[in-house]
């Protein structure tokens, strides 16, 4: 044990400063990432000059430009805005690059903010080409990495109006590096006239690979649309822009017309698809060679998944590495802050590798969000959860993507659309995301409707497992109309099986229009919305086919439909995907549980080597000593010094009396000599090992310090065994009945503790002390408490068990007691040993009698001549005090009786008072 | 130890003629005066011979010590009896028509694993944390308070152990009174609202086998957290001598690291707080385990427990004991 010990140190030694060194790593890392928060940043304000618009009037841009503190040329970011916003909507996200250490350059488009020039809706001959003078700019800067003359590193990103920009830019120019478009368009005229009937009615689902819409223009978003124009036609009232009319505001002539005439009629005239396509990213998906980070949002009933996925196999199909992510926002919320801190780090992370080439594994895994999964810690509101598979599957039809069929029942339904389109089913509020959020997560969405004529209700069984829909589910139905075309609006709902009100995933609606139907009606293969949504088992799918929707254009003129299940079957596509995690925090909490356990390790090795250090510590010489202290100190915290150089030592069978009064230091050096308290300077060595906290020969003690301690609960039996037991050592060695016959409790024993007098628990608290009768039994005031009957069975006790060759030490301020119980005598004052020695010489040395005699003056003239006696006093009160020196009061006594005076009374007269007072005046007196 | 074997002192079996209790009849002290004289310690360690430090306060001592006392009674008597208490409270009232959302009060009578759950869920935050506060923070405090903690150090239990074992007991009370209260829930829910499969208020309901392991889950998460709080009130009752201290200054300070959580303002800081996961076995409710947060509050309960109990052996090991 002894060998394995020293040769184990150095290792141990080792372990310890390994982790040590493992802790202050961790802290040292930790301040580093704190104290990096946020590097310095420095902005200009730009006026960019760019193509005049076709009436010739000049344009400016209003940039501003946001450089790092970096000498080296830096990659750029291009922020581009939403529609009806500015550059200071982009001010946070590009001083986040900014400090990421990219040159950023936020810029208000044309037609909005402090810029010049009118609104083109991203046409390549005005917004396009601005970006290309944007980029010349990055070009001519100094702060900015070129890869070759005029061509500059740079990555475009930019939400909605912004992101279409991006795309187009990308596909108009090639210098662009990488993008991130987010929530953004492909197809600027289906977004704007949804269209969800796909043109393979009629053929098996799950077969249609890149199925398409049809032809026909879609259901105008009314809505939508209204609150676009609304926006940039309200920009007008800025100071100093340019405006075309009151009505248009800042769009263009040419754009204003077209939409004015679309929402008029609900259709669109050829000219304004013409405009809308060469707004559209589907023109040029299919050149983007710049890395492509898509960003669509789950909740956006304007430009819904089904774009991003359009522009996604668009770009793919070009070879340019695409990578997609849906999050829980969208233009309909603004989607968890969880999310936006993931799409800013997805970002910054898609630049640094194909920007700044920081040599990160190229990523395009699919991250998709899943929402309600659990119940948010930080204010306990329901929160989604973030997915991820190793790549973009797709909506429906492809490999990736394995579909689920659902078979739903009803009868064929007749349903009306109402004269001039009122009342309408509410399920989006455009432009009111927060709202609407509100609305769905109580459920109401889900049951403002129109009239119950207007819906066509069909209802799966009770789903025996439970289904997470990814992507776009869909079903064929057969529809006949009144008048040869249909409008209608498909929604699946997700049914509880309680009163709970059914749910519409999102609130997102599919709408359908569908022209020369023939009389017998004909089947339409409509696509569900795209979503993200968990079907629960137990729950029922319903399919929901509405006439009406308030956010869309809706025909004026009644009709009835009669819709009717053809298959029956809803093809619902699922994805296998694992959940993502936050991996930072996650990371730091680790480092925090590391560095605890660590600590934990350092504190146990710690331990350990304070165990071993005191464990050598016996010494031979004192084995059959029963106490020896040497040189004792002992300060409190407060400097206060309870015991100080006290040495002495204490044989066996001894019972030594530490006599002192309160405050002399007494209890101090008794719990020192237990190892209750650690001395400041000496040390104690009982049976020859040095005492500490819980040295095994402490079971060698037995302690009775500052009263009594037991479990009220308890009886005094109970306290006693169960003290025992606490030892550890055989019952047998208990001796037991001696312990409880010094206590004298009798049937008390059986009793709680708690309802004990002082002496009782005085004597329990004795008898407990004297358990398997210990070779030294330490005592502190045992008679406090006491009667004189119990003080006289204790002192005979104490001598009965020190008669055994056992040693007994006792303390007490009661001389007389001393006197009486114990051999040898200790006295201390204030902390400092005054004398030591037995009693006999302690109490002879200054030994005072007080005699009562009927002739006082007799008496005296009798005891002067007597050898032996120091001094005789004659106090008023009566009687006689003899100071004896080297007799014994009964030979003073035998000569007063001799000389014939009457002894009435003789009492012992030493009070503590005065053989203390005697050894402090000789203590404090150099001799 | 066995009560029954220990005879009755003389002085007992003679009680019933002895008028005054207190009295000793002189010179009774036979047993004492047949002890023999001492014999020569022959252990390496010093001590008394039997004696063995490893062997000092075994727990079936130290679970006597503690079974006994009102306290330990009492607690584990209100958990049994707040089941019925709630289903008292559930028959008698009539459910509210509520507003559409749906939390785990308006399914717990739906059947024994949501009362359960709601059981869980209603006691996790307060009534949990006084349990465990009581019997981690009191055990060596209330020792101290009644003197009796320098009796077991002088025995002599070593300090280290000491702490080792009083923790182990505290922890296996504190630990049955966590199985205990959703085992009662289950049982009396069962009786009272009959056996439904777990529904949980993100709309999913899982079958009786994944319910039952949820539960599992739930409580082996909730004692990961209540780690904290054992710990926590183990080093108080450590650092004070009152036992009302040590377990009120850990309600409180769980209490204050509550509010604070409460405040948003406070933002990602939050997340440091050892009392942000309480709730985090909420997961273990949806369609699918979220473990991440459970993850997270496991280490940092882990973490400050470690600490915790660091700091308790560190000053135990140093302190002088004045009590």
């Amino acid at each position: 044990m002894r060998s394995w010990r020293i040769a184990g140190r150095p290792r141990r030694k080792v372990l310890l400063w390994a982790a040590a060194v493992a802790v202050g790593a961790c802290a040292v890392g930790g301040y580093a990432v704190v104290s990096s928060a946020s590097p310095p940043i420095r902005t200009e304000v730009l006026r960019v000059a760019v193509t005049p618009e076709p009436d010739g009037t000049s344009v400016t841009l209003d940039a501003t430009l946001y450089l790092p503190d970096s000498k080296k040329p830096a990659p750029a970011v291009v922020l581009a805005h939403g529609f009806g916003g500015s550059k200071q909507d982009e001010d946070a996200d590009a001083r986040y690059f900014a400090q990421h250490g990219y040159v950023a350059l936020a810029y208000s488009a044309r037609g909005f903010g402090q810029s010049g020039g009118l609104i083109h809706l991203d046409a390549p001959a005005f917004e396009v080409a601005d970006a290309s003078k944007l980029v010349d700019l990055l070009a001519a800067r100094p702060e900015v990495l070129r890869d070759a003359p005029g061509d500059p590193r740079v990555g475009f990103t930019g939400p909605s109006y912004g992101g279409a920009l991006t795309l187009l830019a990308a596909g108009h120019d090639p210098r662009i590096d990488a993008i991130a478009p987010q929530i953004t368009w492909n197809d600027l005229g289906r977004s704007l006239f949804g269209q969800s009937a796909q043109d393979d009615a009629g053929t098996r689902p799950g077969t249609a690979a890149g199925s398409m819409p049809i032809g026909t223009p879609g259901v105008f978003k009314k809505a939508w649309a209204g609150l676009f124009f609304g926006a940039g036609a309200t920009g007008a009232t800025q100071e100093g822009s340019a405006q075309t009319s009151l009505a248009c505001g800042r769009f263009a002539p040419d754009v204003c017309r077209q939409y004015q005439a679309a929402a008029v009629s609900g259709t669109p005239t050829p000219e304004l698809l013409d405009l809308l396509a060469a707004s559209s990213p589907a023109q040029v998906a299919g050149r983007i060679k710049a890395p492509s980070l898509l960003v669509q949002g789950e909740a956006d009933s304007l430009f819904p998944l089904s774009q991003a996925d359009a522009n996604a196999r668009a770009i793919t199909a070009a070879g340019t590495p695409v990578k997609t992510v849906w999050y829980s926002g969208g233009h309909d919320s603004p989607g968890s802050s969880a999310d936006q801190n993931r799409l800013r780090s997805l970002t910054l992370a898609w630049f640094g590798r194909y920007l700044k080439h920081d040599g990160s594994k190229p990523d395009t895994s699919f991250q998709f969000a899943e929402s309600d999964t659990g119940i948010s810690l930080q204010d306990g509101s329901v929160k989604g959860s973030t997915l991820t598979t190793p790549g973009y599957p797709g909506l429906a039809g492809t490999q990736a993507v394995k579909t689920t069929s659902v078979t739903l029942s009803g009868e064929p339904q007749d349903v009306v659309a109402p004269a001039g389109g009122f009342p309408a089913a509410i399920t989006s509020l455009p432009g009111l995301g927060a709202a609407l959020g509100q609305l769905s997560s109580t459920g109401l969405a889900g049951s403002i409707g129109g009239a119950a004529n207007q819906d066509a209700t069909f209802s799966s069984a009770p789903l025996p497992a439970s289904i997470l829909a990814v992507g776009s589910p869909s079903v064929t139905v057969h529809v006949t109309s009144s008048t040869g075309d249909a409008t209608l609006f498909a929604k699946l709902y997700d049914a509880p099986p309680d009163r709970t009100p059914p749910a519409l995933p999102e609130q997102l609606v599919a709408p359908v229009r569908v022209s020369g139907l023939p009389p017998g009606g004909s089947d339409v293969r409509i696509s569900l919305p795209t979503i993200v949504h968990r079907f629960a088992a137990g729950h029922r799918m319903a399919l929901v086919v509405s006439t009406t929707d308030q956010a869309y254009q809706l025909p004026t003129d009644p009709r009835t439909y009669r819709l009717a299940l053809t298959d029956g079957t809803v093809s619902v596509p699922t994805v296998a995907a694992s959940t993502v995690t936050d991996d930072t925090l996650l990371l730091w909490t680790a480092c925090a549980g590391a560095a605890a356990v660590l600590s934990g390790a350092v504190g146990w090795f710690v331990l350990r080597r304070r165990r071993d250090s005191r464990e050598t510590t016996v010494a031979p010489e004192l084995l059959d000593v029963p106490v020896a202290i040497t040189g004792l100190g002992k300060a409190y915290g407060d400097g206060f010094r309870a015991v100080a150089d006290l040495s002495f030592r204490i044989e066996p069978g001894q019972v030594l009396g530490l006599l002192g009064p309160n405050g002399a230091g007494k209890t101090t050096t008794l719990r020192m000599l237990v190892g209750l308290i650690r001395p400041s300077e000496g040390s104690i060595h009982v049976f020859g090992h040095r005492i500490s906290a819980g040295a095994p020969v402490l079971s060698r003690v037995g302690a009775f310090i500052e009263g009594p301690g037991f479990l009220p609960h308890l009886s005094g039996l109970e306290n006693l065994t169960l003290s025992w037991a606490a030892t550890g050592r055989p019952e047998a060695d208990a001796d037991i009945d001696a312990a409880l016959e010094l206590a004298g409790l009798g049937a008390d024993v059986h009793r709680k503790v708690r309802t004990y007098s002082q002496g009782m628990r005085q004597r329990l608290a004795v008898a407990q002390a004297m358990l398997g009768l210990p070779d030294l039994l330490v005592l502190d005031e045992p008679t406090n408490g006491l009667d004189p009957p119990q003080i006289r069975e204790m002192r005979q006790a104490l001598r009965r068990y020190a008669a055994t060759g056992r040693t007994v030490v006792v303390s007490s301020h009661l001389l007389a007691e001393v006197e009486q119980t114990c051999t040898h005598c200790l006295v201390m004052h204030r902390g400092r040993l005054l004398a030591a020695g037995p009693v006999t010489e302690l109490i002879g040395a200054a030994s005072s009698v007080s005699v009562e005699v009927d002739d006082i003056d007799a008496a005296v003239r009798v005891l002067t001549p007597l050898a032996g006696i120091r001094q005789i006093d004659t106090p008023q009160a009566g009687g006689l005090i003899l100071e004896l020196d080297g007799i014994r009061p009964g030979a003073a006594v035998g000569a007063l009786v001799e000389a014939g005076i009457s002894v009435d009374r003789v009492a012992p007269r030493h009070q503590l008072e005065d053989v203390f007072l005697t050894l402090v005046n000789e203590g404090e007196t150099p001799s | 130890m066995n009560l029954a074997k220990i005879p009755r002192p003389r002085s007992a079996r003679r009680a019933p003629q002895q008028p005054e209790i207190n009295h000793v009849v002189p010179g009774s002290h036979d047993q004492l005066a047949h002890a023999a004289a001492p014999r020569i310690s022959g252990t390496a360690h010093g001590g008394a011979p039997g004696f063995d430090p490893r062997r000092t306060l075994p727990l079936r001592v130290e679970l006597r010590r503690q079974a006994g006392r009102r306290r330990t009674q009492f607690s584990l008597a209100f958990l049994i009896l707040l089941p019925l208490l709630l289903i008292g409270a559930f028959k008698l009232g009539t459910p509210s028509s509520g507003d559409g959302r749906v939390t785990l009060v308006d399914l717990a009578t739906v059947g024994a694993p949501n009362f359960t759950l709601f059981t869980l869920f209603a006691s996790a935050g307060f009534l949990l944390v006084v349990v465990v506060a009581l019997f981690a923070g009191d055990t060596v405090a209330s020792e101290a308070s009644w003197s009796s903690l320098r009796y077991l150090l002088v025995a002599p239990v070593g300090r280290a152990r000491l702490l080792r074992q009083k923790l182990i007991v505290a922890l296996g009370l504190a630990g049955l009174c966590l199985v205990l209260l959703p085992g009662v829930a289950l049982l009396s829910g069962w009786i009272a609202f009959g056996w439904a499969p777990a529904r949980s208020p993100t709309g999913s309901t899982l079958s009786t086998g994944e319910t039952l392991l949820r539960l599992a889950i739930i409580i082996g998460f909730l004692a990961i957290t209540l780690l904290f709080v054992a710990s926590l009130g183990f080093y108080a009752g450590v650092r004070t001598d009152a036992p009302l201290g040590a377990v009120g200054g850990t309600v409180l300070l769980v209490i204050i690291s509550n509010i604070l959580d409460e405040v948003t303002a406070l933002g990602s800081i939050r997340n440091v707080l050892p009392t942000h996961y309480t709730y985090a076995w909420l997961d273990a409710l949806g369609p699918t385990i979220q473990w991440d947060s459970m993850l997270r509050g496991t280490i940092s309960s882990l973490a400050y427990s470690t600490i915790l109990l660091v700091l308790a052996w560190r000053h135990f090991l140093r302190k002088d004991i004045v009590s």
